[in-house]
């Protein structure tokens, strides 16, 4: 049985932030979720995944953020407890759903999860999404612990079945991929099947109903800061003159150095969990009896802003500081360290931070930056399309996905990347100021995900680029999630359909489509030669599943390969692929056979043909 | 109690996740607060992977520079890296089997001194145990035990509040049956290498 699905309340079990909210759904008797993956949020629904093989939950992996919020919305619109989870930048694609959803509402619980991710640990921004719940207008909650987060989840449904609205449940990378000691509580056994009720002047957002249900998430609005008023999620402890607000992981370091600092008897501490709407009230009280407040908060000013409104209504003229020069940055995650200086700086502590090593004398570390894997399908891609478009000048827009990786030397071939789908949306504009080949990049999972209409859009205004459309045969960076176009028989599941990418592009319009396999050099570059060669939208699919991936299929293998005597040090391979299975030892390239996958797309390249399958002779 | 705050460092797919969690499971046993954080995502196509492990009295999942009161690196030029983490009292064990970073592969940087290295840790630091590691996994019979070997000087050290009984049982829980013995050999190794070192 699953781990997460023990029934046993009372017991403890170290749980992953992400193991804690899926936990947290279980608990809440959630029945319906849906996804598509995204770091730090990933964790979660591959947990709904494996529990739903083994359980009456309902998982999908949608085809992209939007559809999962939609699948969601109309199941806790049938009086089913759904739940959507997302990264941060996920919200943006499912914003316009969630802004109308926002007014419709819903009859059974639905918490929509949306991980942040301050430092970009692995996103492309780090917007701080407590925004989306102020311009939406729905409640929002904030667990400050992996402990924390499993209760609130619970909390966070009991909260939208109160207001018939949808809940956003905010984290941050440091929840999602903290792990803690979580103590299980009671699973509620979940209601899987709903009933929809014809209801289309409060279901049909046609304008006149529209005006009315804006009036509705007003009221519920009002509702929600009575809520949060008395939320037990925001509280306080502690005395003193000097107050500081704080949220989400940033309460931990405020504890800690308020331990640190010896200050129990001088701070007082509210802490946020309910963070929209913010409770006016509570805020008023708590800064009323502070000498000044500081407001400790990753990302936006969005607290600091609202209590200086807050402070403003009541007349108060205390300093409140949060976001400032000498104080707290808008920029990355907070330390504790960071926090307990600036708790010092801002209350005038005397203070010697601990001293680190002094590591001005210690010589520079070779960089380890991510790259592709030994034996990645999008390195032998991308080796094929520099050499097929060597003598043009070149623009390649790539997208969200391990094949980022390519734009460190030797392979430099990602030029401009803003979002999911947007190579092949960019790819027009290009095309059409510039004389310069355009050649995008996309994976097989983000071109279902948003890379189809930007393809449609490319055929209808007859733009002129080539879409290599890189199928590894899964989600790869997340970790290896499904998608339409994965055979799911073969994760021994029935009951799937399944989308070709081939069949999608063709029917598109798209006039060039070729499909290469990109372990076969010399047949791959003559195909994309073709192709760029072609006016308008040409389409190469570079079908080879995913090298890690395959391995975890324990799919057959391929032989290691060697360097053998013949090598005359071209290195033609090390300095034009830069596998990670290539090293120098004696001044010789070697290859490591435990990492190398047998690609042999090295030893296509080698002038000396020296590179050959390990335990043949030269 | 005190919080003890450790930093472990590796290469993507040196089994930092797991030790972690062996970490973990002891620290539940024993029945001692401990909060961690580490890094996915990225970090998992060969680069860096941190994790955080904070046990006792603290609710941080992260530790801040020069905060560290252990050290473990499971690669010697990432331990040298991770060494802002450190101040005068720490101690710092770690692997002296390199991996070598692509980048130098190519020649875009140069590997760092292994004896400069740890004349520069030594110097900087309360301790510093190194050995390799590499080597006593696959003397354990588990080329992918340098994780477990770690542990066992780790704990030999007694910085952390763990016995060598509650690391062992948590080993048996997480890590994977048929590596069980070899695991705990390679604990042991590690073991009387730190304690030879000592």
């Amino acid at each position: 049985m699953h781990k997460l699905l023990t029934d046993k309340a009372g017991e403890q079990m170290l749980l992953l932030g992400n193991e804690a909210i899926a936990r947290g759904a279980i608990e809440a008797g959630v029945a319906f979720t849906s996804t598509y993956p995204g770091t730090p949020s990933s964790e979660i629904s591959t947990s709904f995944f494996q529990m739903a093989q083994e359980s009456d939950l309902y998982f999908e992996y949608s085809t992209n953020e939007k559809i999962a919020m939609e699948v969601a919305a109309a199941a806790a619109n049938c009086g089913v407890r759904s739940m959507c989870v997302m990264k941060h930048v996920g919200v943006n694609v499912a914003a316009d759903a969630l802004m109308t959803l926002a007014y419709v509402g819903v009859k059974g619980g639905m918490v929509i999860v949306s991980a942040d991710d301050p430092f970009m640990f692995s996103s492309q921004n780090e917007q701080d999404n407590r925004f989306y719940a102020k311009m939406s207008g729905l409640p929002m909650v904030e667990p400050s612990s992996v402990e924390e987060a499993k209760d609130l989840v619970t909390y966070a449904f009991e909260l939208s079945e109160k207001l018939n609205e949808p809940v956003l449940f905010r984290t941050t990378t440091r929840i999602n991929h903290s792990t803690g000691i979580v103590t299980l509580g009671k699973i509620r056994k979940p209601v899987i099947k709903g009933d929809f009720t014809k209801d289309p002047l409060n279901l049909v957002t046609v304008p006149a109903v529209a005006r009315k249900l804006h009036v509705k998430l007003l009221e519920n609005y009002d509702k929600a800061l009575q809520l949060a008023e008395a939320s037990e999620y925001n509280l306080i402890s502690g005395r003193g003159k000097w107050g500081i607000i704080c949220n989400g992981v940033s309460y931990n370091y405020v504890n800690d150095a308020i331990k640190d600092l010896n200050l129990a008897d001088k701070i007082k501490v509210l802490r946020i969990g309910f963070s929209h709407p913010l409770p006016p009230n509570l805020i008023k009280k708590f800064i009323k009896n502070c000498e000044k407040v500081l407001v400790v908060e990753e990302g936006e000013p969005y607290m600091e802003e609202a209590v200086k409104a807050m402070a403003q209504e009541e007349g108060l003229t205390l300093e409140i500081k949060g976001k400032a020069k000498d104080l707290f940055t808008r920029l990355y995650e907070y330390n504790p360290g960071q926090v307990r200086q600036c708790i010092a700086t801002f209350f005038g502590l005397d203070y010697t931070p601990p001293a680190a090593v002094d590591v001005s004398d210690v010589p520079p570390v070779p960089q380890r930056p991510p790259t592709l894997c030994a034996g990645c399908s999008h390195r032998a891609t991308y080796l094929e399309v520099k050499k097929a478009a060597e003598g043009m000048e070149t623009v390649y827009p790539t997208d969200i996905g391990c094949y980022t990786l390519g734009l460190l030397p030797p392979l430099s071939t990602a030029d401009f990347l803003l979002c999911m789908g947007s190579s092949v949306g960019t790819s027009g504009g290009f095309s059409r100021v510039t004389d310069k080949k355009v050649v995008a990049f996309i994976g097989d999972s983000t071109f279902f995900h948003s890379g189809i209409p930007g393809l449609i859009n490319g055929v209808y205004n007859n733009h002129n680029f080539t879409l290599v459309i890189l199928d590894n045969g899964t989600t790869a960076m997340t970790g290896h999630q499904p998608h339409p176009g994965v055979d799911m028989t073969k994760l021994r599941l029935e009951g799937y359909g399944r989308v070709s990418i081939e069949a999608v592009v063709k029917a598109i319009g798209v006039k060039y489509v070729t499909v290469i396999k990109p372990y076969k050099v010399k047949k791959s570059t003559e195909a994309i030669k073709e192709a760029l060669n072609y006016k308008g939208v040409s389409v190469i699919i570079s079908e080879e599943p995913c090298a890690l991936y395959a391995k975890a299929l324990k799919m057959p293998q391929r032989k290691p390969f060697r360097v053998s005597e013949k090598c005359k040090d071209h290195r033609e391979c090390i300095n034009q692929m830069a596998c990670p299975a290539f090293y120098i030892w004696d001044e010789k390239v070697n290859i490591d056979p435990d990492m190398c996958t047998g690609c042999a797309v090295c030893a296509q390249i080698c002038p000396e043909n020296a590179i050959l399958p390990v335990k043949e002779t030269a | 109690m005190e919080p003890k705050r450790l930093v472990i460092v590796a290469v993507g797919g040196q089994g930092n996740l797991l030790a972690s969690s062996v970490l973990g499971e002891a620290a539940l046993l024993t029945g001692i607060p401990l909060h961690m954080s580490e890094i996915h995502g990225m970090a998992q196509r060969g680069g860096v992977v941190e994790s955080a492990l904070v046990f006792g009295d603290a609710t941080s999942t992260i530790i801040s520079d020069g905060e560290a009161d252990v050290l473990v690196g499971f690669e010697p030029a990432e331990t040298l890296r991770a060494l802002n983490k450190c101040n005068s009292r720490t101690v710092v064990i770690t692997n002296l089997a390199p991996l070598m970073p692509f980048t130098v592969n190519i020649g875009q940087g140069v590997y760092p001194d292994l004896k400069e290295l740890q004349k520069l840790i030594q110097a900087k630091t309360a301790k510093l145990i190194a050995f390799n590691a590499a080597d006593m996994a696959k003397e354990a019979g588990n080329v992918l035990a340098v994780n477990m070997v770690l542990l066992g000087a780790l704990i030999q050290t007694g910085v952390l509040p763990l016995t060598t009984e509650n690391v062992k049982e948590a080993m048996k829980r997480k890590t994977k049956q048929q590596f069980l013995d070899s695991n705990l050999k390679a604990f042991d190794l590690g073991y009387s290498a730190a304690a030879a070192a000592a």
